[in-house]
């Protein structure tokens, strides 16, 4: 189970720039790592992160071994018409994680 | 001769523990002393990664568990309500056990008496959930534990244990967080040690983490052998600690360095 918080203006003026906040539980393991025994953990990280804005893509990342657990990922795009945010979280062993959020342009 | 030597002693001592002390006027809690970022990650809920957890523990809340089949809700309600104010409480008295029980023992000992369900263990994810969750409900409230002469000696063995000298390094917690704050140990900025945000999130964890877990990374610092956690002794620290900040806001989840 992965928890997300995310912020998006409920209403925005028409070609008006928004912040869209978006956190997400996981635990980020490198595959860098070794257990106590001498073991090595291995890796498990979100690799990509998607965004689309009415079906659009708006914003993409890829993300990586060094970025900490419980990533924080924060970008703007342009309010251009009311409509649905997709946000969509993918990584190591079959992890998908899909939120939306609805925004109002007027 | 020697009275003189004695009597000079015990107004040195006295001094010393005079100065042992931080004035009320001069108690900051830990997020005074963080950068404007971290002070940003923590204010401000879809930035905070502590939230996760509460988001997490209000799930708990009314989830059924246990043979019992009940959820804390079916008992407690909506914890905006009943839950105000509880983490500002603790550690409190308990009766069956006949001393204070830090907020997790509570929870725990909810789960195990009414929802017949086993004990979570310490640091596991659903207990800081569930325990954030309630903390979360004293955000903005003053920290009030009830000393009276039940509670008195658990006070008085917590702040022993907090003016001990103990490790390979032979450093008691007041050397550094009474006499030395606001100066640097290896860099980091060394606060005054009031529990006013448990459980936070701690950007070294990458994770949360109880008051005890804070505890034991501060016994294994100066090189002794850390209490195990639920230890008695750790809650009596925990009870003086909080009687030590009374009255300071409450800010669980906060977010640390």
């Amino acid at each position: 189970m992965a928890e997300t918080l995310i912020s998006v203006p409920p209403r925005a003026r028409r070609g008006e720039i928004v912040e869209i906040k978006t956190l997400i539980s996981h635990p980020m393991e490198t595959g860098y790592r070794r257990s106590q025994l001498g073991a090595r953990i291995p890796r498990d990280i979100i690799r990509l992160f998607v965004c689309t804005y009415g079906g659009a893509e708006v914003f993409r990342a890829e993300l990586h071994p060094a970025i900490a657990a419980n990533p924080f990922i924060t970008f703007s795009t342009v309010a251009t018409e009311s409509g649905t945010l997709t946000f969509h979280w993918t990584g190591d062993n079959g992890f998908s994680v899909k939120e939306t959020a609805e925004i109002r342009v007027e | 001769m020697l009275r003189l030597a004695v009597a000079l002693g015990a107004l040195l001592l006295a001094v010393s523990a005079l100065a042992a002390e931080i004035p009320r006027a001069e108690r900051r809690s830990g997020y005074d002393f963080m950068s404007r970022e971290t002070r940003a990650m923590q204010d401000e809920d879809t930035a905070n990664p502590g939230m996760l957890w509460v988001l997490e523990g209000g799930a708990l809340w009314s989830r059924k568990t246990g043979a019992a089949g009940r959820a804390c809700a079916d008992c407690h309600g909506d914890a905006r309500v009943s839950m105000k104010g509880v983490a500002a409480r603790h550690p409190a008295f308990d009766a069956a056990r006949g001393r204070p029980v830090s907020l997790e023992q509570r929870i725990n000992a909810c789960r195990v008496e009414r929802q017949q369900a086993p004990a979570l263990a310490h640091e596991s994810r659903e207990l800081l959930a569930l325990t954030a969750f309630v903390a979360r409900q004293s955000r903005g409230l003053p920290i009030d534990v009830t000393i009276d002469a039940r509670t008195q000696p658990f006070l008085d063995a917590g702040r022993a244990l907090w003016e001990r000298r103990q490790g390979q390094l032979n450093l008691a917690c007041r050397q550094c967080h009474d006499d030395n704050w606001g100066r640097r140990l290896a860099g980091s900025m060394i606060p005054q040690a009031h529990p006013t945000g448990y459980p936070l999130y701690r950007l070294e964890w990458q994770g949360m983490g109880s008051l005890q877990r804070r505890f034991r990374n501060c016994l294994i610092g100066v090189r002794s052998e850390p209490y195990e956690y639920g230890d008695p002794a750790l809650v009596d620290l925990e009870l003086y600690l909080m009687w030590r900040a009374r009255g300071m806001l409450m800010d669980a989840p906060a977010v640390r360095p």
